[in-house]
């Protein structure tokens, strides 16, 4: 079982603020850490590798810095990282991420799995896991609680939903994106710490994993943020009490002042 | 201060500081309260490697020294002594067979012992034979290919959670000190079992119970070292397990000082956060400079046993006494700086109070580590 845990280096979301001019998330002197979401799609690819045997491939786009993320994932488990990283990359939105998060999956060869956290609590978007999917046409499920089991090419999960879950069968390869309900990631060992100082994390540029220069950064991304904006705080809410005929009756009341 | 530790030594502390602050702070005071014994904790520092640290390389371990355990020590004592507690007394148990096992015993215990797959204790104490550790009335007497032991050990830590017991007993008695030999026992051996659980005045998340030996048969190959050569191993495991109490006292106090000054600058009184007064900040200094020291001498000391000295007695047993009074003296003073909210069982510090009086009593008391100390400079000004 070869499976890619994408990861991606966040501010820490204790310390956010906005560029003023770009109205993109302000990353300079900001401390970062691995996005929590990743952490759990990380720790369900190793629980998976510990089971199942294989190989679990951190992968990262990002700026050079991103690369302790990377060691991060190999200290709690992860085989090796490669780190996607080119100054053509910046400014990219979620399609040009996922264009090239997609070319660098298929520059690493033949996968199982590729397994991402259910959103980055930067961005918050949620679009990258679906549009990487889509860009390795392989099937997708998001927001995955549980997987039950994996045979052969085959892997049952649960999909959960606002009002329980769904149980979803799909075939090998695919993506999946997790929510943090999947499980408890596991503290970095001594070993595993040990290993990650000592490791080479590839880095590939965009002309290593074949990427248009029209289909990345800036220039790829179809999205501008034109505005931000705290939404407006919502009107008064009245909680009605006592027996239903109590509340029925305050409730007309109420209504009448509109009629 | 910069202790100059090596890239290692950080990944030690680093690793126990993140496992105490995600799992022994948030269930440092349920355990206490039910007196229970941290197993799932101990499984996540398993997990995490911790328990290898001291354990060679060959056998799986990271071949780690004195100070690599205490700096460990440290750091979860910061979160419950209780718990830390219960690590210390597995790297106690399983000393004799590092300093003085056979090849096989080594091949046989340290491998699990380094993956968390069993843990140890030592068994010394008997209800005779405490400080005086002459008074030892457990009996082995060898029958055919087995050791008979007889006897019951008291206040064991770990005692009915580890599954490896190195255990000293009188082989030849005629022969006093000189007739004591150390075994493995095993839990399950025939003729071993446990009184009940104590019930501690502190560290209640640390297992402590007797073990009994009824006829309880051993194989041959479980002597450690070799016959009547007991208490020197028992001496050497508490020369190399002291800096590690002392280092409980370490965390402790250094637990207790983080309250206090968290505290100290948040309440208010005439006026003024009561870090602003005088008294106040007299107090909350010693307190630092103690700690700071306790750190320093420990340090020193771990340091000079790692480095394999001829005598290495006198430096354990400086550090022991000196970081335990102060951790002692330290939380009693943080429950001062809280006042009565210090008292209260919603604040931390007054179970760190209550944890820090057994480090001034356990692994030799505090009145024997200065008779040990006073031995050697008699010795040494001869």
């Amino acid at each position: 079982m070869k499976i890619v845990v994408c990861i991606k280096q966040v501010p820490d979301a204790k310390d956010v603020r906005l560029d003023p001019e770009t109205n993109t998330l302000a990353r300079e002197g900001v401390e970062s850490i691995m996005n929590p979401f990743d952490r759990h799609a990380l720790e369900e690819a190793v629980r998976i590798k510990e089971e199942h045997g294989g190989e679990v491939v951190a992968l990262s786009m990002g700026p050079p810095q991103a690369e302790t993320v990377l060691r991060e994932a190999i200290s709690c488990g992860a085989d090796r990282g490669v780190l996607v990283s080119d100054r053509g990359f910046a400014g990219a939105d979620t399609w040009a991420t996922s264009y090239t998060l997609g070319n660098a999956v298929q520059t690493l060869g033949e996968f199982d799995m590729v397994l991402c956290g259910k959103q980055a609590i930067d961005g918050d978007t949620a679009q990258v896991g679906p549009g990487l999917a889509t860009q390795l046409r392989v099937p997708f499920v998001t927001c995955v609680q549980k997987i039950r089991t994996i045979e052969g090419k085959s892997l049952d999960l649960e999909r959960m939903m606002d009002d329980g879950y769904d149980v979803v069968r799909l075939p090998i390869p695919c993506l999946l994106t997790v929510v943090k309900d999947i499980n408890e990631p596991r503290t970095p060992s001594l070993k595993g710490k040990m290993k990650a100082k000592k490791a080479e994390i590839t880095v590939l540029s965009a002309a290593d994993i074949g990427a248009k220069p029209d289909c990345i950064g800036l220039a790829g991304s179809p999205t501008r943020v034109v505005n931000v904006f705290s939404p407006p705080p919502r009107g008064d809410r009245t909680v009605f009490t006592g027996s239903a005929e109590e509340q029925v009756d305050q409730l007309v009341e109420q209504l009448g002042k509109y009629i | 201060m910069d202790y100059l530790l090596t890239e290692e030594q950080q990944m030690i502390k680093e690793t126990a500081r993140e496992i105490t602050e995600k799992k022994v702070i948030p269930m440092r005071a349920e355990l206490d309260e039910r007196n229970a014994f941290p197993t799932e904790i101990l499984q996540d520092m398993a997990k995490a490697d911790l328990f290898g640290i001291f354990v060679p390389e060959e056998y799986g371990g990271f071949g780690g020294g004195c100070l690599d355990i205490v700096l460990a020590l440290e750091e979860m004592a910061r979160g419950c002594v209780g718990v830390a507690t219960s690590y210390a007394a597995n790297a106690l148990g399983i000393f004799p067979v590092l300093i003085s096992g056979s090849k096989e015993q080594k091949e046989k215990y340290l491998p699990d012992i380094a993956q968390g797959k069993r843990w140890a204790a030592f068994g010394l104490t008997e209800s005779n034979a405490g400080s005086d550790a002459s008074g030892i009335q457990t009996t082995a007497v060898l029958d055919g290919d087995e050791w008979v032991l007889n006897g019951t050990k008291q206040w064991i830590t770990n005692g009915g959670e580890a599954q490896v017991y190195t255990i000293i007993a009188m082989t030849d008695p005629s022969k006093g000190p000189r007739g004591a030999t150390m075994f493995v026992v095993e839990d399950g051996d025939p003729g071993f079992s446990y009184g009940k659980k104590e019930d501690k005045m502190g560290i209640r998340a640390s297992a402590t119970r007797e073990l009994i030996m009824q006829d309880c048969r051993i194989p041959k190959d479980r002597m450690i070292g070799r016959r009547g050569t007991g208490f020197i191993t028992v001496m050497k495991t508490l020369d190399i397990s002291r800096p590690g109490i002392a280092s409980l006292g370490l965390g402790l106090g250094q637990a207790a000082l983080d309250e206090a000054v968290t505290y100290a600058k948040q309440r208010v009184q005439f006026g003024k956060p009561i870090i602003a007064f005088q008294a106040m900040q007299h107090m909350l200094a010693d307190m630092a400079i103690q700690v700071e020291a306790a750190r320093a001498l420990i340090y020193a000391a771990a340091k000079h046993i790692d480095n394999n000295p001829k005598n290495m007695s006198k430096a354990s047993s400086m550090c022991k006494v000196f970081a335990t009074d102060m951790a002692m003296k330290v939380t009693t003073d943080a429950v001062q700086v809280l006042g009565g909210y210090g008292y209260m069982k919603e604040y931390p510090v007054e179970k760190m109070m209550r944890d820090a009086k057994i480090l001034q009593i356990y692994e030799g008391t505090n009145q024997i580590q200065r008779n040990v100390i006073g031995q050697e400079l008699n010795k040494e000004y001869s």
